[in-house]
């Protein structure tokens, strides 16, 4: 192996463990469709977002639904110029900033409805999110994807079941003004038996990572 | 929050036309160093609303930057220092963010906007 992938990997392994010790939802709202976004999927999309596109360092990112912003502070913890988190609930808020101060990282903060967010210029490059499913209120997830795309300028990170592939590629191209959208892989999400409708102890689903390229308004 | 996040939020309550700039309350207010990063800054600077984001640093309490600035005053390390310190060194604690058209008041707790709407303001 030689050096640089050696450098790579061990910061990936080292990202990881970071994340591993953040603080979780601590009482998930369902209606939220609250689940942690686990240190294994973070850290490889963010190594996906930064180290095959360049998306992530020198940026400005934003980090929607962040709960408790293990998404944004992965960004931040690769180089972000600037991260926002932004998220509807009050207690995840508060956990993704007591996180940001156990990883001595700046992180923005706002709490705001992802169907009535706006923020004016071209600042912000990417989004990162890992948006309901959509399964407890349907259209959730395509409330967080139109937003994301409003929102970004250069590209979005998304994560979306798989057995709604088709459906997602669509929308976003034909309703969302999506220049491009391509899933860059499917990966397993490991959902812990976190509600009491779960029935089994641990759910593992498909999942596709995607990389939306926001049109030009 | 710092001022770059300030210069994106607007109030999107129904019927409001134009929601941007925010006034700002300011309460408490802390700073906060961080490195300077003068690409960023000049990238920034051309995406800024200039007018927006002095009267935000004035209203924390801030009163070094002009008026008015053009993107010459980059090369000054004095004007890049100034700068700096408004966009990424001030956080607003507590306050609160005002509508410039309703005079609603979103409050500002712990360095986080509250941007929620009303059911009556959607």
């Amino acid at each position: 192996m030689n050096r640089e992938k050696e450098r790579k990997r061990m910061k990936l392994k080292q990202l990881e463990g970071l994340l591993g010790d953040l603080d979780q939802f601590s009482d998930p709202k369902v209606e939220l469709e609250q689940y942690p976004t686990g240190p294994h999927i973070t850290s490889r999309m963010l190594y996906t977002a930064e180290n095959s596109f360049g998306d992530v360092s020198d940026r400005v990112v934003v980090d929607l639904g962040c709960g408790c912003g293990t998404l944004g502070l992965a960004a931040a913890l690769l180089g972000a110029d600037i991260v926002i988190g932004i998220d509807v609930d009050t207690d995840s808020l508060l956990t993704a900033s007591t996180n940001a101060e156990e990883l001595e990282v700046e992180i923005e903060l706002v709490q705001c409805d992802v169907k009535h967010l706006d923020l004016r210029g071209q600042v912000v490059d990417t989004v990162i999110m890992n948006p309901p499913f959509g399964t407890r209120k349907k259209g959730a997830d395509m409330d967080f994807l139109r937003a994301a795309l409003k929102v970004a300028s250069r590209a979005v990170y998304s994560l979306h079941k798989t057995s709604t592939r088709e459906h997602i590629k669509r929308t976003a191209l034909r309703d969302f003004n999506a220049k491009s959208a391509e899933v860059l892989c499917e990966l397993r999400y490991d959902l812990p038996q976190l509600y009491k409708f779960h029935r089994k102890k641990e759910v593992d689903i498909a999942v596709d990572l995607w990389r939306f390229v926001p049109g030009t308004a | 929050m710092r001022l770059l996040t300030h210069n994106m939020l607007s109030s999107n309550i129904k019927g409001v036309a134009n929601g941007f700039p925010l006034r700002i309350v300011a309460e408490k207010v802390i700073e906060k160093p961080v490195e300077m990063n003068h690409d960023f800054l000049k990238n920034m600077f051309a995406k800024l609303d200039w007018k927006a984001f002095v009267d935000a640093s004035r209203s924390l309490g801030y009163v070094e930057l002009p008026d008015e600035a053009d993107a010459s005053m980059l090369e000054s390390s004095e004007f890049l220092n100034k700068f700096h310190h408004a966009l990424l060194e001030l956080h607003l604690e507590e306050g609160a963010l005002v509508c410039p058209e309703t005079g609603r008041k979103f409050p500002v707790n712990k360095g986080i906007p509250n941007m929620l709407l009303h059911e009556d303001e959607v």
